[in-house]
């Protein structure tokens, strides 16, 4: 296996976590709830999926606790802009320092801890080619299940019925519910799966990227997966190319201090969030505004009943 | 010959017919069999805290009818077609469909009976195209290349062409609102609520709406038809119910009384039209722009094109036109709210000031008065005398940058007694007033100082007819009183009232300014369709 080789494989685990957690979140926005509760999801997923999976040695359970605990952030989020349709950015905001801090509740006795490797998919014959056998054909559960949600994600919002109500839910929800569309519910399912891809996402990262749990493990990774939403237009293949874009950038940067390049270490940290303001720029300077705002993003919705 | 004679043998024969009918319907009523209407509301109440927007209200449409629902804004019409379409829960009451009770609990349900509702502010989604629009109010076995397939029948049938896969923001007014009836008609409906449909159609698109109502009237549809302008009810329909503070007050005959008469049972009493104590004697020019083009300011706004207008001092100015047409982009260009960069585009009392910005043309003596009251002209959540200094802070409101809460109290207080403000309590914050209340305070804060110039987009938008009468009247004393007036309005009947001179902006262009008694409601029409110019052959083809 080349260094090369190895780089690209890297790139792979660093950019899944970050499509799994976009891709929940671009439902959520394009359901018309703008969800900064992101990295405390995240946070919990990976703690409670890490505490599972030790406890019952088992990263099927590791990966199911990851799931639900983000669901159950979620439904909490949920209550909160919908039910009482608080502010979404304070809301959101809340649930992330909560979600912070209660993840490193439950993980403190499981600090230090260490999990195995999880097998790869192995598909026999092809992961033998030279070179992209390994990358195409060797990847673990988790890599080919983000592709798919990402081709899931597509469909259900281009071609459903479904998702047609969603997007338009997330357009103009004065209308929808003049037209008798299910606003609140379609919004809670709409955060519930959010949740539920961000908590799949921080249990990724416990589980395989780094196998062990710290305190603050998802080092801002739920914000990055906001902006990449924002950057993508609202577009789940241009999720997942975004996605490639800023794993392989944090991948990169870690090569480049290796390297020692002669350039501070902390710039180039900086790299992956600086790439997001510079994207975010300049999709700004093309468009004016950014284009594929779902209408009523972040606007709390109250029926006239 | 043969043609007038068998139409006249039709004639003859209809009326022979209705007579019979109302007869029999007289017999048949007393029988209760099939003359019942096809929907009942009967004492119908919504509560919303304090206020009762519905009040015991009676309301019977017979199969086939076009049945007008009137009453000024705030009457409680869209309250009553809200219960009606399942979106809004009566406190009280009962509904009746072909004589069975029924709760209609969601537009679902109301489709489902087979209500379909056409609604003013238009439901539909921007950045859908037609097709998805239309797909996504019906019920579940639509899919999208079936409703393609269909609309094509349709725009066919009723003469309601659209294209499936545009995009809905870069569609008309008019268009917009054929999406809403294809849609309806789509699910085959008995009974049509059309939410003030003409409000943002040209003439021309008001009398093909027409035709396409009565034609589906003809085939037994029933038409519950909201709207404030009478002479169109008069046209249209033949049953009328007049709401008034959400009690029904007359149901009557539209075709059989005035417009006056009915305006009368609308407001409680006589409504009289604004009054011009002397023709206007147009003086110097207060304002002029020469040229003026400004490029789109937002993804979906309208960019001007050399656009020249003069007011003088003593004249009231109007534009007309649809909404979205550039009315939005000239006032922010004239208010300065967008600069220009060129200086000289727009001159104020005689000074360029293309570039300057609001306050800075304020200084020249010019006032504005924007279209959206609340959060455009007046901070909702601040108090009517803060928002004084919203146009003040020059004057005598505020020193070396404090505020002189006492004079802006003052100040509030003088505005309040001159343009008779209703308030709810002393000094009350902004969004606390009516619509109507705020409008009469905002309009009388700008001319309150005196203005040499007065700029107003849609100053009697959703106001009550008693204010706007009020408005309307102290826009045309300040004229006579020596100030140039520009009053932007999509209200055609206001501007033929109050304007002396036109002009119709479409797609960001000016056409010609000419004397109001030069102008006629079709040749205005065609202006703002844009087709002026193409002596009215392409009106055919909407």
């Amino acid at each position: 296996m080349t260094t090369f080789e190895a780089i690209l494989l890297t790139i792979v685990t660093a950019s899944t976590p970050l499509l799994i957690a976009s891709l929940g979140e671009l439902v959520a926005e394009r359901s018309g709830v703008l969800n900064l509760g992101l990295e405390g999801m995240m946070a919990m997923g990976a703690s409670c999926s890490f505490a599972a999976a030790v406890t019952f040695d088992s990263t099927l359970m590791g990966v199911g606790a990851g799931i639900l605990a983000g669901g159950f952030m979620a439904a909490l989020f949920a209550v909160v802009v919908l039910g009482f349709a608080a502010n979404q950015v304070g809301s959101g905001l809340a649930v992330t320092i909560f979600g912070l801090g209660l993840s490193g509740l439950i993980g403190a006795p499981f600090v230090g801890a260490r999990r195995d490797p999880v097998a790869p998919l192995n598909i026999p014959g092809l992961v033998d080619i030279p070179f992209i056998g390994r990358l195409f054909f060797g990847q673990d559960l988790f890599v080919y299940g983000s592709i798919a949600l990402t081709v899931a994600v597509g469909l259900y919002l281009g071609r459903a019925r479904a998702g047609l109500v969603l997007r338009s839910i997330g357009e103009n929800h004065a209308s929808a519910h003049a037209l008798g569309l299910p606003v609140l519910r379609t919004r809670f399912l709409a955060i519930l799966f959010g949740g539920a891809c961000a908590g799949l996402a921080g249990a990724y990262l416990s589980l395989v990227y780094t196998r062990f749990w710290s305190p603050g493990m998802t080092a801002g990774r739920g914000w990055i997966a906001l902006a990449l939403v924002v950057f993508a237009a609202w577009r789940p293949r241009w999720v997942l190319i975004g996605a490639y874009i800023f794993g392989a950038a944090t991948v990169l940067q870690l090569h480049a201090q290796a390297a020692q390049f002669g350039v501070p270490s902390q710039l180039l940290s900086a790299v992956p969030y600086l790439a997001t303001i510079l994207a975010l720029l300049l999709l700004s300077l093309r468009h004016g505004r950014a284009i594929g705002t779902p209408g009523s993003l972040g606007v709390p919705f109250v029926p006239d009943r | 010959m043969h043609h007038l004679h068998s139409g006249l043998q039709r004639l003859l024969a209809t009326t022979v017919f209705n007579l019979f009918q109302s007869e029999l319907q007289c017999v048949k009523e007393e029988l209760s069999s099939s003359a019942r209407p096809l929907v009942e509301l009967r004492g119908i109440s919504k509560r919303y805290g304090e206020l009762l927007a519905n009040d015991a209200v009676d309301l019977a449409i017979r199969p086939g009818e076009i049945h007008a629902l009137l009453g000024e804004n705030g009457a409680g019409k869209s309250t009553l077609v809200k219960i009606l379409y399942g979106v809004v829960e009566p406190s009280a009451g009962e509904i009746q469909w072909e004589g069975r009770p029924v709760t209609i609990a969601s537009p679902v349900e109301a489709r489902a009976l087979g209500i379909g509702m056409v609604f003013q502010h238009f439901s539909l989604f921007d950045e859908l195209t037609v097709a998805e629009n239309i797909a996504v109010a019906l019920s579940d076995d639509w899919t999208l290349d079936a409703v393609r397939a269909r609309l094509g029948d349709i725009s066919h049938s009723y003469g309601l062409a659209l294209e499936a896969d545009r995009a809905v923001w870069t569609l008309s007014a008019g268009e917009r609102q054929r999406i809403e009836i294809v849609r309806c008609l789509l699910q085959g409906p008995r009974l049509l609520i059309l939410d003030e449909p003409t409000s943002v159609l040209t003439p021309q698109e008001a009398e093909h709406l027409f035709l396409t109502l009565d034609k589906l009237s003809a085939e037994g549809v029933s038409i519950l038809y909201i709207s404030h302008k009478l002479e169109e009810v008069r046209r249209l329909c033949q049953t009328a119910t007049i709401l008034r503070a959400g009690k029904n007050v007359a149901s009557i005959d539209p075709r059989a009384h005035s417009a006056r008469e009915i305006a009368a049972l609308m407001v409680g009493n006589e409504v009289g039209g604004v009054r011009s104590t002397a023709p206007h004697v147009p003086k110097g020019e207060m304002l002029t722009v020469d040229s003026l083009s400004l490029p789109t300011g937002s993804l979906h706004g309208v960019a001007l094109s050399s656009i020249d207008l003069a007011a003088h001092a003593g004249e009231v100015v109007g534009i007309a036109g649809i909404a979205g047409n550039g009315q939005s982009e000239l006032f922010a260009a004239l208010s300065g709210e967008r600069p220009t960069d060129r200086n000289d585009a727009i001159i104020i009392a005689g000074h360029p000031c293309g570039a300057a910005g609001i306050d800075a043309r304020r200084r020249l003596g010019a006032a504005f008065v924007p279209e959206e009251r609340l959060g455009h002209a007046a901070a909702p959540t601040h108090r009517l005398s803060e928002n004084t200094l919203i146009s003040h802070a020059a004057a005598e409101v505020s020193r070396s940058g404090f505020i002189l809460l006492r004079a802006a109290r003052r100040l509030a207080r003088a505005i309040v007694q001159s343009f008779d403000v209703r308030m709810p309590e002393a000094d009350p914050q902004a969004r606390k007033l009516s619509g109507g209340n705020l409008q009469k305070f905002v309009i009388g804060r700008e001319m309150i100082r005196n203005p040499a110039v007065l700029v107003v987009d849609q100053p009697t938008w959703g106001v009550d007819a008693g204010a706007a009468r009020l408005i309307r009247q102290a826009l045309v004393d300040l004229a006579t009183a020596g100030s140039a007036v520009i009053v932007i309005s999509q209200d055609l009947d206001e501007l033929f009232e109050i304007a002396d001179r036109m002009a119709v902006i479409h797609q960001g262009r000016l056409s010609p300014m000419k004397p109001v008694s030069e102008w006629t409601k079709e040749s205005v029409g065609l202006e703002m369709l844009g087709v002026a110019e193409n002596s009215g052959e392409a009106v055919h083809a909407l």
